[in-house]
């Protein structure tokens, strides 16, 4: 049959064809991100009414509720710490020793970079139930900086993988320049190597963040009273919630994670690429 | 400290030799520390109590959640899985053909790698609840005149579907983007030159793409199998205990019943259960780098 259709409009089918998959793959993820997001602010009016499929009227009131008086306000807070807390801890961890397996060739080197990346491929979850008897021992238990702790040795191996192939990027003559005109090698680090790296170092620090902000296991079994976000939702569904809690949820738990997208676009595949490689 | 050696210079010299050492070294702690003491601890809790480790095992074996929830976890890993690779792959041939907004498809195809499982898990309820968007929609054309449930635990397997929709939602992202990292590195010229000799577009997906690609397909399938132990939050959001897994067991041993032996052998078995994984993909990919890549 192909051969009968003359060899320009199959061209033009092609085209056709090519662009509808295109939308339909965007539709695929698009439309359940943005229905959700307005159910979210759906005025009751519109969400009781089985026939209005979206919502035309709204308003904030679900989300004003879900923060204020259901206390997700301060999950949030919780959150927050918790993540800003585990990029501090792993950045300085986790730079030396990127910066290492990128500037330095000794031996070794190869075996500790398959160290790092098979306890990536270790579920970190599981260290979770072991480590609220220790807690309770130490007094961590349901503290915002044990939470902290646990949420590092989840994220450190991203960021001496992620942070070691950035200053790989960084070519070794600017630093070797620095220490000519008499720079020590920490006084080049961090006057010429560091400011270099510095954008990929803030998407590596928000890749950070993002994965301390959804974790969700860890803190639902480390913290029963400091509830992170995802913990806190996560308890508030188990019980039992009406519907409209749960879809503002979604825009208060998604913001960051689009934000992220948004700025760190440009770094974003390469470094998905780098650490599930 | 310079005391010790005889002038300056040698003891630089050492310091120079230890420096890529010592700047790994508290990572390397930090990491053995996190990773080996919970996992010893987690076998003196699954061995205490009065009847020691044998009687906590007979616990579980007695437990019929147990069977379930490894069972359940198993399965939906099988049925995700392929789904999750046969999409990724789709959707990473379709990018690679680089049409204009191509850019623009890539970023939202990538956006369910920062969504949450948690997050997932209620973006989906609010799709498929039963006044959620396709109810209210197929109700809204005509074609139905009751809600289709998908939740509830006599809905169980309805409730399965939405799960294994959730997690091909969310997680396909992590397979599109290894595989499109692996055909971005293919060779141009192979496939020119099959096109050249008239292989047309399954002839050079099945001969040329396809086996170059196999590295970047074992890893993607491995990383997806190690998550796919760990799955918790979106089951616990769309079905709670109906659908048990092995995270979810763990929680709730941990959380709600406060058996702790519990808890920590069904951590046992998802660390077991990762680590086979990961000696597998280890044993699969390390001839390959031997053999200088094939």
């Amino acid at each position: 049959m192909a051969a009968t259709v003359p060899f320009r409009h199959r061209r033009v089918l092609g085209e056709v064809a090519l662009y509808l998959a295109a939308i339909v793959a965007a539709s695929w993820i698009l439309i359940p991100v943005t229905v959700s997001l307005l159910y979210g602010f759906a005025s009751p009016r519109d969400y009781y009414n089985r026939y209005k499929v979206i919502p035309t009227a709204f308003t904030l009131k679900h989300v004003y509720e879900l923060l204020f008086v259901l206390d997700s306000l301060k999950a949030v807070f919780n959150s927050v710490v918790v993540a800003l807390g585990t990029i501090a801890l792993s950045f300085v961890l986790g730079l030396p020793a990127g910066y290492s397996l990128a500037r330095f060739i000794f031996p070794g080197r190869d075996t500790l970079k398959l160290l790092i990346i098979i306890t990536r491929m270790f579920p970190i979850m599981v260290i979770a139930v072991p480590l609220t008897a220790l807690y309770i021992r130490i007094g961590l238990s349901d503290t915002l900086f044990g939470l902290m702790l646990a949420h590092t040795a989840m994220a450190l191996p991203f960021v001496v993988l992620i942070s070691s192939s950035i200053f790989a990027g960084i070519p070794l003559d600017y630093e070797e320049a620095a220490m000519i005109f008499g720079l020590n090698r920490l006084g080049s680090f961090l006057r010429i190597t560091l400011p270099l790296s510095a954008p990929g170092l803030a998407a590596t620090a928000m890749f950070t963040f993002i994965i301390s902000w959804n974790e969700v296991f860890v803190a639902s079994v480390l913290m029963l009273v400091n509830r992170t976000l995802p913990a806190h939702i996560l308890t508030m569904v188990t019980y039992g919630c009406p519907d409209y809690y749960r879809f503002a949820a979604i825009f208060i738990m998604v913001l960051p994670a689009m934000l992220f997208v948004f700025i760190a676009r440009k770094y974003l595949i390469t470094m998905w690429g780098i650490t599930m490689r | 400290m310079s005391l010790f050696f005889k002038d300056k210079s040698s003891f630089s010299l050492l310091l120079e030799r230890a420096l890529p050492y010592l700047l790994v070294l508290p990572t390397l702690l930090y990491l053995m520390f996190f990773i080996g003491y919970p996992m010893s601890q987690a076998i003196v809790l699954a061995s205490a109590g009065p009847g020691g480790l044998v009687a906590n095992v007979a616990g579980l074996l007695n437990d019929p959640y147990f069977y379930e929830a490894f069972s359940d976890t198993l399965l939906l890993a099988a049925v995700i899985i392929p789904l999750q690779v046969l999409l990724a792959l789709g959707l990473a041939l379709l990018i690679n053909v680089r049409f204009p907004g191509h850019n623009i498809l890539l970023y939202i195809l990538v956006l369910p790698l920062t969504i949450s499982d948690v997050a997932a898990g209620l973006i989906w309820y609010s799709m498929l609840a039963p006044y959620g968007f396709f109810n209210r929609l197929l109700m809204g054309i005509g074609l139905i005149r009751r809600p289709i449930y998908f939740f509830g635990y006599q809905f169980r397997q309805m409730e399965f579907l939405a799960i294994v929709i959730t997690e091909v939602w969310r997680a396909t992202a992590i397979v599109f983007v290894i595989i499109l990292a692996g055909l971005q590195m293919i060779n141009k010229e192979y496939v020119e030159a099959a096109e050249v000799f008239g292989a047309n577009l399954i002839q050079r997906l099945r001969h040329i793409i396809l086996p170059l690609l196999k590295p970047s397909l074992q890893a993607a399938l491995i990383i997806r199998t190690l998550f796919a132990f760990q799955v918790f939050g979106q089951v616990w959001i769309l079905a709670g205990r109906d659908i048990p897994v092995l995270a979810g067991e763990a929680y709730y041993q941990q959380v709600e019943i406060k058996n702790y032996s519990a808890a920590a052998l069904y951590s046992l078995i998802i660390a077991g259960l990762s680590v086979a994984v990961g000696l597998l993909y280890i044993k699969l990919l390390k001839p390959q780098y031997a053999g200088g890549g094939g």
